[in-house]
């Protein structure tokens, strides 16, 4: 459905894409996935013939998005990152122009209103169907521009951060949304929530800095990581808990998510895979010898975060290393960046624990 | 093309825009109909059509700022460009847009014009000749501001830059006169929309000033249209 093939853009002397190759099926859900100004939005927007490349081609359904435009736009729905609405237009009469400027064509039975009416309460508009767009919250914002991606059911659909400025309701709405959408329909979409890109999509495309650092499933990309990680619920001294950890031979690394409840601390511990003893058998164990009550203990569901900070630092050293391979040698600069390293990683996990947490509490 | 027209048209009339464009068109008009043409017992409309140039050369950057600098900060230009419609449509609907509005404003003379004719005989095509100058006056002057405006994101740049284009358009002839050059001279004489819009006032309508003011239009619009192009320039 969708053939990208060599795609270069550069703005200026910086390079924003550099050499993209890839396909996207009929029916599949892809996902985009990058640190910011890894280059995604920047493709969608040439995917989709807002601007043009520096080399390459783009293919949709057979249509060359520069040489043949309009019979390619015809087959797309977008909703960009800022979604492009008319703030001075009602709902109902801006969903109605987008209409008649994507010239969309319906089936004999269907009606214009019928169709817009149809998307709207599918996107639970209805209560702001007559209001001024100007008006709105973010969210219904949002879901305004979604519903305009959404008019003349596209065979293509690109999406960049759909779930943005929605509430955790909405955003689960979406997201199934979304996914029933996949089944006949070809869906890109672009997020910084990983959690998300693991619950819609069947493949993720990974970039950093405009290269592809990989192209997989997302239980593929998470099963990247050689080790395990569990988190740890115990009553007693910190300092304590983390040295006595650290001695174990099966523990890899532990650190501390801080005080949760009154005396009782998070602690996040990594294991090696394949290791014969079980680090939760051990865990026990110690808090058992040391007596300290043990209050939880489970696995991390956030392996994709971890193949994601790790495919992103690939490039990044590699990047350096051709730049200045002195610099990378040197003592002073390594243990830097590798701090920094692990400060980021323990930022994403805090976050995607709380985020988890978040939906569970709905 | 339609839609982005009447989206347009919709545009001028939910904001103040173009009421207040109307008004102030109107009001002027009202009021040197009154001092030329009025106050003497005149059925002569020529001082209204002298004096509706230099309106419409301060009132047309404020009707064109917004048409496309709008969509750039807005980033509704996203929606234009990536629908299955051709360019030239989105400029060609904006450029109509604003022309109607324009149309709106100028046909008050009409109006003038057939009421005085119950108390007095009119020269109907002195009135037909400025009516027609003075909309392909406009359109020029708007399809320059719409250039103007496409190629910036500020509606106050692109309000002043195209009153500045205009000005100098006007008064070229005056401008240049102390040339000694003559053929740099007479470009800057012919060039000048004073002295195109003169034959129209006194009812000559000359094809080469029409054929003058309708290339205006055309060669705006398509630069506005290779403007909005250069996004996919390789």
């Amino acid at each position: 459905m969708i053939e990208v093939k060599n795609l270069c853009k550069n703005y200026g002397k910086k390079k924003a894409l550099s050499n993209l190759t890839f396909s996207v099926k009929k029916g599949e859900i892809l996902g985009f996935l990058g640190p910011n100004g890894a280059g995604k939005s920047t493709t969608m927007n040439i995917l989709t013939g807002y601007i043009s490349t520096t080399g390459g081609s783009v293919e949709i359904d057979g249509f060359d998005i520069l040489n043949n435009p309009i019979e390619a736009k015809k087959k797309m729905g977008y909703l960009p990152e800022h979604p492009p609405l008319y703030l001075d237009m009602t709902v109902a009469k801006y969903l109605s122009f987008m209409f008649d400027l994507k010239k969309v064509s319906l089936k004999k039975e269907e009606k214009k209103q019928a169709h817009i009416k149809n998307i709207c309460s599918l996107l639970k508009l209805d209560d702001v169907y007559k209001r001024i767009i100007k008006n709105l919250s973010k969210g219904y914002k949002q879901r305004v521009g979604l519903a305009q991606a959404l008019l003349g059911h596209p065979e293509v659909l690109i999406l960049d951060e759909p779930t943005v400025g929605l509430d955790p309701k909405q955003i689960i709405e979406i997201r199934n949304l979304i996914k029933g959408f996949g089944e006949n329909h070809t869906v890109i979409l672009s997020s910084h929530i990983l959690s998300e890109v693991q619950a819609i999509c069947d493949r993720v495309i990974v970039l950093n800095k405009g290269i592809l650092v990989a192209d997989d499933t997302a239980f593929n990309l998470s099963n990247v990581e050689a080790c395990v990680k569990y988190t740890a619920k115990i009553q007693g001294d910190e300092a304590e808990v983390l040295e006595k950890c650290k001695q174990l031979d099966s523990v890899k690394d532990i650190f501390s998510l801080g005080e949760k409840e009154k005396g009782v601390y998070d602690f996040i511990v990594e294991g090696e895979v394949g290791e014969s003893k079980d680090i939760r058998k051990s865990i026990f164990d110690l808090a058992v010898e040391n007596n300290w009550i043990l209050l939880g203990i489970h696995t991390n569901e956030m392996s994709l975060e971890e193949a994601f900070l790790n495919l992103t630092k690939d490039i990044k050293e590699s990047d350096i290393t051709k730049k200045d391979f002195s610099q990378v040698l040197s003592d002073q600069e390594t243990p830097n960046a590798e701090e920094l390293e692990q400060v980021q990683k323990k930022d994403l996990i805090i976050n995607s624990i709380e985020e988890e947490k978040d939906v569970s509490d709905i | 093309m339609l839609a982005i027209f009447k989206r347009e048209i919709g545009s001028y009339f939910n904001s103040a825009i173009g009421y207040a464009y109307l008004a102030v068109f109107y009001f002027f008009s009202g009021l040197y109909l009154f001092l030329t043409s009025l106050a003497y017992n005149s059925s002569n409309l020529s001082g209204v059509f002298g004096s509706l140039i230099t309106i419409s050369m301060f009132l047309v950057p404020i009707l064109t700022m917004k048409l496309m600098s709008e969509e750039r900060k807005q980033k509704t230009d996203q929606a234009l460009l990536t629908s299955p419609i051709k360019l030239s449509s989105i400029v060609i609907g904006k450029f109509l847009a604003g022309l109607f509005i324009y149309v709106l404003g100028i046909l008050i003379t009409v109006v003038y014009a057939i009421t005085l004719s119950f108390y007095a005989p009119m020269e109907w095509t002195v009135i037909i000749g400025n009516v027609l100058g003075i909309i392909l006056l406009g359109g020029a002057l708007i399809s320059i501001g719409i250039f103007v405006s496409s190629t910036t994101e500020s509606q106050v740049i692109s309000a002043i830059v195209s009153f500045a284009i205009m000005m100098f358009l006007f008064f070229s002839d005056g401008f240049f006169q102390n040339i000694a050059n003559p053929t740099i001279k007479e470009f800057f004489v012919q060039m000048s929309f004073f002295t195109r819009f003169q034959d129209f006032t006194i009812g000559i309508i000359d094809i080469s000033n029409i054929i003058f003011f309708i290339s205006f239009i055309v060669v705006f619009n398509f630069l506005t249209v290779r403007t909005l192009e250069k996004r996919r320039w390789r």
